[in-house]
């Protein structure tokens, strides 16, 4: 599967990297190497198998609606690179 | 005191309760140890004080005869485990002055057991790779040397700093994690234990997540008994991780009976590839004597699938790492690049911040998850997923143990298979189905090819970590690997 430019593009801008023009070209060479790679799968039958979607085979336990522990505001915007009046703050925006 | 930093974590632990010496004694031998071992760049940062501290508390239990399990021993944590005021980077600049405000599950346990932590090690950046040279702190080396040849070679990855530590003797364990052989395979380059537990068996809670449907803590040390003593430590249920399985913890140091007589081992004939190296083969078929020696029964098995697991690992991991890594916005903590609106900041704070493979990885991630390729891609790979799982249900059926090489060659150079993923993709082939499956697995170093170490993998039903350690104690005990590194602390 050869990606072209546009679709590097693309998923860039949805994975939201900001990806140079002259890194497109390069790139979906790149990815297309691992997808060409990966298309072997495609020989394995699989019509009538579920796809895997617990390692464990657990049933997720369900918790009481309860805080129990955090709730420490300080501590959760300390790490931030920019905060305000106890809020994360972010370029402003409007839509 | 040099020979402190030589001794097998079980025989620290001896020493400390017959006050042989002190826990700040072992402390500050590694602490030195960690300091001379700068070469290798296998530690981001070191917390020699914080080592001294925490040795001053075991010491304390010590001399009162309340010794925890772990009390004094000095380890090395990876650098993906949260920390609690200590810097955690995930080798990533994009979490750059990240100091956490909690405590992993792991690392608090190992902390509950007495053990001191000597600092955070180096990875591949969010553990995506096999060499620990995709680290934005620059690469690992490891300590091992090919006779005659001064290039420096990786330690493996993506645990690769704790790998290089431990088999330096600049820890006496570490902890590692393994997504798809990372802790397995940088064992084998390095010539130590290296111990992926069942899925569940340890908690995530706190670990930087890469994939998590595939992401496994668990020890690395010097021996089989030293990663029982710590497996037994950082187990058990944490009901902070939904994924964390609510079963009992054996005592894993009972389990080394020595005796595997009557056990079927299996020996699947599918992990023979091409262009492996003769050593490995007829290391395997050594192992496979090893064991028939100690009683055990060696039986062909067959795991069909496995040609396939590399390429449905290259769909599953990155999807996960896709959405796991869509949290590094520069707005909660690590870097941030400004930008004029909200998407313009998003997108330039994690083109500085992510490095080359971390992209590609996300970019494919993104890719196979997207509208009118999640089918083709994303469910096909985890279809495959399946049928690995039930490869092992099969097999598991004739016997009671797996026994595989761990990597299809020994350690390679720095900057070799750098410009082509795939290449170093292939280095996880008999490590990634274990994890797929979510089965225990370890690996024992067994013997060296050009005079680099080379390990055996033995894999378990899941939560059967007690026959794993078993056989691959008899394993470590047969091979009698007792060599150095030509670079010791």
């Amino acid at each position: 599967m050869a990606l072209d430019k546009a679709t590097v593009a693309r998923i860039a801008t949805l994975a939201r990297i900001r990806v140079g023009e002259d890194e497109l070209e390069p790139l979906a060479a790149e990815l297309s190497g691992i997808l060409d790679w990966v298309e072997q799968l495609m020989a394995v039958d699989t019509d009538s198998v579920p796809p895997m979607t617990s390692v464990a085979e657990m049933t997720l336990p369900m918790r009481d609606d309860v805080v129990s522990d955090g709730n420490d505001r300080d501590a959760a915007i300390g790490n931030a690179p920019r905060s305000a009046r106890g809020f994360y703050a972010v370029p402003k925006v409007v839509e | 005191v040099s020979e402190l930093v030589d001794l097998t974590i079980a025989e620290a632990r001896d020493g400390l309760k017959a006050r042989k010496f002190s826990a700040r004694e072992l402390a500050a031998a590694h602490n030195e140890a960690v300091e001379r071992i700068k070469p290798l760049n296998a530690f981001i940062t070191a917390t020699p004080d914080l080592a001294l501290e925490m040795a001053a508390a075991s010491d304390a239990r010590l001399a009162k005869g309340k010794a925890l399990p772990l009390d004094g021993i000095p380890l090395a944590i990876k650098d993906l485990f949260c920390t609690k005021g200590v810097l955690t980077t995930a080798a990533s600049h994009i979490l750059d002055g990240f100091t956490p405000p909690y405590e992993s599950t792991v690392t608090e346990k190992l902390g509950k057991a007495g053990a001191v932590m000597l600092g955070k090690t180096n990875l591949d950046e969010f553990a995506m790779g096999s060499s620990t040279t995709t680290s934005y702190y620059g690469p690992s080396e490891n300590p091992w040397r090919r006779p005659g040849d001064n290039r420096p070679l990786v330690p493996g990855g993506s645990s690769g700093g704790s790998a290089a530590a431990v088999a330096a003797h600049a820890a006496l364990g570490a902890i590692g994690t393994d997504t798809g052989g990372s802790i397995r395979q940088p064992a084998s380059f390095c010539g130590i234990v290296g111990m992926k537990p069942t899925y569940g068996r340890c908690s995530r809670w706190g670990v930087v997540a890469f994939a998590s449907s595939l992401d496994h803590p668990g020890p690395m040390t010097r021996t089989v008994r030293d990663a029982a003593i710590m497996l037994g430590a950082i187990a058990g249920h944490d009901p902070r991780d939904s994924t964390s399985a609510p079963v009992p913890v054996p005592d894993y140091e009972a389990a080394l009976t020595g005796d595997i007589r009557g056990l079927r081992i299996g020996i699947p004939k599918e992990y023979r590839i091409d262009g492996m190296a003769g050593e490995i083969e007829s290391l395997w078929q050594s192992g496979i004597a090893w064991l028939r020696d100690a009683g055990a029964e060696p039986v062909e098995i067959s795991l069909p699938t496995t040609k396939y697991a590399l390429p449905a690992y290259y769909v599953i991991a990155p999807a996960e790492a896709s959405s796991n890594l869509a949290r590094y916005d520069g707005v909660k903590f690590g870097l941030r690049v400004d930008g004029d609106s909200l998407d313009d900041m998003y997108e330039k704070t994690r083109a500085a911040g992510f490095g080359a493979e971390v992209r590609r990885r996300v970019l494919i991630g993104t890719y196979v998850l997207s509208a009118g390729y999640y089918d083709a891609y994303y469910l096909k790979a985890q279809r495959v997923r399946t049928l690995i799982g039930r490869d092992f249900a099969a097999a598991f059926e004739r016997c009671d143990g797996i026994l595989t090489p761990t990597a299809p060659s020994a350690a390679f150079a720095i900057g070799e298979k750098a410009d082509d993923p795939v290449a170093m993709y292939l280095n996880d082939v008999f490590t990634v189905p274990a994890d797929l499956a979510g089965l225990p697995a370890i690996s024992v170093p067994a013997g060296l090819s050009d005079g680099l170490p080379l390990g055996l993998q033995i894999i378990g039903r899941a939560f059967d970590e007690e026959t794993v350690l078993r056989v691959g104690q008899v394993l470590e005990s047969a091979a009698g690997f007792t060599h150095l590194p030509s670079f010791i602390a």
